[in-house]
């Protein structure tokens, strides 16, 4: 069995490489699920680049950074796409990544410069909550109103990473005391985002922990205007979603053709509608219509990389004593 | 029985066993050896250590507890409907995590069926978040497996015991002293272990329902260390604490077992003559009643849910569907080729307790460090992701296997035991007792055993998400996908059409091995 499998694939490498390059991109898995951006990625990317794209799906950023660094400078991916700044520190201490070289202006809150990791797209982290409802304006309210709360975990989920971020990045050393004030808000911490918006949508709780896109699924999806995301006065904070080149990749130029088309028109009118984020830089046909009706934040939040980093394990401990009350 | 000539040897069997340990610890020390760095035990492990054995051990004793009652009144009342309701009663088991959860929640959750109830009347509202909240889950998930564990041996109790029971003219309690209580303590321990090593390893289930970080398990610790922090030393210490509890708690568990076998009889069919008084027949269906109440509301909910969308999403499930009956027909097979010879090895005699230990290390063990631990092993011979397949059945065949030994050693042993000797009188050993006497005598067993091997494999996510490529999905992964895509509605349909068809090839099996059979 092994031997057979083992030789189909020595195989069918050969007829690849015979024929058309291969560029493997590693990704999180609901990019290359049929509802995510991946399969219209994957034509628009070969339309261009004679060449092979493969899409490897790993859970979620944390699991996709885990697996870089464990198949370490071996490993098979050209490309990693799919962390956020959360854990940009961590990714760029591996030293395995190479500079992207690709010179544009984004569309973004907040200035983006850097050499290694290049933003394919972003949201706002936001409480989501049913239309008609009134919402808090910040944490504060939020923690004085009887408004129910899920919340993803900070240590096995990136938007839960995100929320803690959030809070540290608005309150700093009274975070603590934010947490605690919401510690009777909250309905119970799940293990990643698909649990607790599941559940917000059984009617658990009066908000869920997601981004200010969410509502734009709902009406451009399913015609549906009953959802919305709670604009906070504090501001909100970002999850800026990135791209990177391994240092080791056997096909420098097709990784940086890649990374030039992730910024390109082409890559950026797919992410909207299919990874429900907004594009780093806006097409030109604009965005799709569901997306004007947004809250748009006074503010935006981002800690830097390294300073994210070094804020984490701190603001975990501030968590957990917080919620463990 | 040891020290005796046997018609059959445990070699296999114990090579089976050593196997499946060899996996489970060469993953672990492949997952040690590829540590760069470590942290050890922090002084907030304790209290996560203390939380997870606390919600195990009452998950576990609850489960069985409860299922005792339950499965005593199955045993004694024949009804109509009552097959159907054996089979699908052990629902909530076979589906994904998180589907169980929102049909729990659906029934017992803030918005649920329950709190409507009690609003309605005016009662304050149940909250569900919490310790129990959590062993609210394990027992749902676990009552059925318990009930069926114990159900089985007790309609393994030969038809002349009841006879010479009623004979005797036993009542409830000599009825208690002389067949039920020298059947639950062979019974009852091995059921404490498999449900204490499944709830050990829990995550997502006490993590939601706990309500916060109090509700930390060992394996979100794990996780967290793995992913997050690229932990790998730690991810593998705190798999290999996991084990060591596992193992501690079922040495001492089945060591209390008792080993009392009843004397066995031609195997006619069982008649009832006890329970016929007014109180225990409202007391049997009373626990009937409670215990399909509460397991069939939250699969109601699912199935509500899912009526919706079903027709959608049918279409798009065909490969994922035919992916996921594969690795479950492949899983079973490999589980029988392992389970079996454990089981006459354990049966046997020799090293027995051992042996079992051996069968709950793959349930004990952190799937996220086995499945790890398979890719660091695999990755230097061939590409783990062309393994997918193959991987995922070995590993749902491994954490099955508890399940499968639990159902397959006590027959074994009753066989053997009646048959053994007059089989080697005949001098009938080795191939001809096993296809002759031994197989055909534990066709039931092993189709229980296999059915729940293929549903538990099916809705299983198993180690398929470290492994998979986009083209090669199971039912279970393209649920979570449909959920990651705020397809939540859809998600349902796609639940409900993996539970009818885990019960459906689970009632296939477990119906082939009872045919012609009494059951």
């Amino acid at each position: 069995m092994k031997y057979s499998v083992f030789a189909a694939g020595i195989l069918s490498a050969t007829a690849i490489m015979a024929d058309t390059p291969e560029l493997t991109v590693y990704t999180y898995d609901s990019f290359v699920s049929d509802w995510g951006p991946g399969p219209q990625v994957e034509q628009a990317f070969e339309e261009i680049c004679a060449c092979d794209l493969k899409l490897v799906g790993v859970e979620d950023g944390a699991a996709l950074l885990a697996r870089i660094r464990l198949e370490g400078a071996h490993t098979d991916a050209d490309i990693m796409l799919g962390i956020d700044t959360n854990l940009m520190s961590a990714a760029r201490e591996t030293g395995l990544f190479a500079p992207h070289n690709v010179t544009t202006e984004f569309d973004l809150p907040v200035a983006w410069e850097d050499p290694v990791f290049l933003p394919y797209d972003w949201g706002y982290f936001a409480f989501v909550h049913n239309a008609g409802e009134d919402a808090p304006a910040n944490f504060r309210a939020l923690a004085a109103s009887d408004k129910t709360i899920l919340i993803e975990d900070p240590r096995s989920s990136t938007p839960g990473l995100g929320l803690l971020m959030w809070v540290k990045a608005a309150y700093g050393d009274e975070a603590p005391a934010i947490w605690e004030g919401l510690s009777d808000n909250i309905v119970t911490v799940t293990k990643g985002w698909s649990e607790a918006y599941g559940l917000f949508l059984e009617g658990e709780a009066d908000m869920v922990l997601s981004y200010t896109t969410s509502p734009a699924y709902h009406l451009i999806a399913e015609s549906d205007a009953s959802k919305a995301a709670a604009a906070f006065d504090e501001g909100h904070y970002m999850q800026v979603e990135l791209a990177a080149k391994l240092a080791a990749t056997d096909q420098p130029e097709l990784a940086g053709q890649f990374l030039e088309f992730i910024v390109s028109d082409a890559f950026q009118s797919i992410i909207p509608t299919t990874n429900w984020m907004y594009p780093v830089r806006v097409p030109k046909a604009g965005l799709p219509a569901g997306f004007n009706g947004l809250i748009q934040p006074e503010k935006s939040l981002l800690l830097p990389a390294d300073e994210a980093a070094a804020l984490k394990n701190k603001a975990l401990d501030e968590w957990l004593t917080a919620l463990s009350r | 029985m040891v020290n005796r000539a046997q018609p059959v040897k445990s070699g296999s069997g114990i090579i089976a066993a050593a196997l499946v340990a060899a996996l489970i610890f060469a993953t672990l020390a492949a997952v040690f050896m590829r540590a760069e760095h470590g942290t050890g035990f922090t002084r907030a492990d304790y209290s996560v250590l203390r939380f997870t054995l606390v919600q195990a051990t009452l998950s576990a004793v609850i489960s069985v507890a409860l299922a005792v009652p339950v499965a005593r009144a199955l045993a004694r009342r024949r009804f109509f409907g009552r097959g159907i309701l054996i089979t699908v009663m052990g629902a909530p088991f076979i589906l994904p995590v998180i589907v169980a959860v929102l049909g729990l929640l659906a029934v017992f959750g803030r918005a649920g069926w329950l709190n409507q109830i009690t609003g309605f009347i005016g009662l304050p509202p149940v909250q569900i978040y919490g310790l129990h909240g959590v062993v609210l889950a394990h027992v749902f998930f676990n009552l059925p497996l318990a009930t069926r564990l114990i159900l089985q041996a007790w309609q393994e109790i030969p038809a002349e015991r009841f006879r010479l029971a009623a004979q005797l003219g036993f009542g409830p309690r000599a009825m208690f002293r002389q067949i039920e209580y020298p059947l639950l303590r062979r019974v009852v321990p091995g059921a404490l272990a498999v449900i204490f090593a499944l709830c050990l390893s829990s995550f997502a289930v006490a993590l939601t329902l706990g309500g916060g970080p109090r509700a930390t398990t060992i394996e979100l610790a794990i996780y967290q260390a793995f992913r997050f922090d690229f932990d790998l030393a730690r991810a593998a210490l705190l798999s290999l604490t996991q084990l060591g509890l596992t193992i501690l708690a079922a040495l001492m568990v089945l060591q209390s077992a008792g080993a009392t076998a009843f004397d066995s009889g031609p195997g006619r069919a069982v008649r009832r003559w006890d329970g016929k008084n007014l109180t225990a027949k409202l007391f049997d269906m009373a626990c009937i009643a409670l215990a399909a109440v509460f397991l069939m509301l939250p699969l109601a909910a699912v199935i509500l849910a899912g009526l919706r969308t079903l027709p959608d999403v049918a279409g798009l499930m065909l490969w994922p569907v035919l992916i996921s009956l594969s690795i479950a027909l492949i899983s079973t097979a490999i589980l029988l080729l392992l389970a079996l010879p454990m089981a006459v090895a354990t049966a046997l005699g020799r090293g027995a307790g051992l042996l079992e230990t051996a069968g709950l290390l793959g349930l004990a063990a952190s799937p996220l460090v086995i499945g790890t631990g398979l890719f660091i092993l695999i990755r230097p011979i061939a590409n783990p992701t062309a393994l997918a397949l193959p991987v995922t059945a070995l590993v749902n065949a491994v954490m099955a296997l508890p399940f499968a030994l639990r159902i397959l050693i006590p027959r074994a042993r009753e066989v053997i035991r009646r048959h053994g000797r007059l089989a080697l009188s005949l001098g009938m050993a080795g191939g001809p007792f096993i296809r002759r006497i031994l197989l055909p005598r534990m066709r039931p067993q092993i189709g229980f055993a296999a059915g729940l091997s293929a549903a538990l494999s099916m809705g299983d996510l198993g180690v398929i998400a470290l492994f998979a490529d986009p083209d090669f999905a199971t039912l279970p992964l393209q649920i979570y996908r449909l959920m990651g895509a705020y397809r939540m509605a859809d998600a349902a349909g796609a639940a409900l059409m993996l539970l009818f068809l885990s019960l459906t090839i689970f009632w296939l099996f477990d119906r082939g091995g009872r045919w012609h059979a009494e059951a």
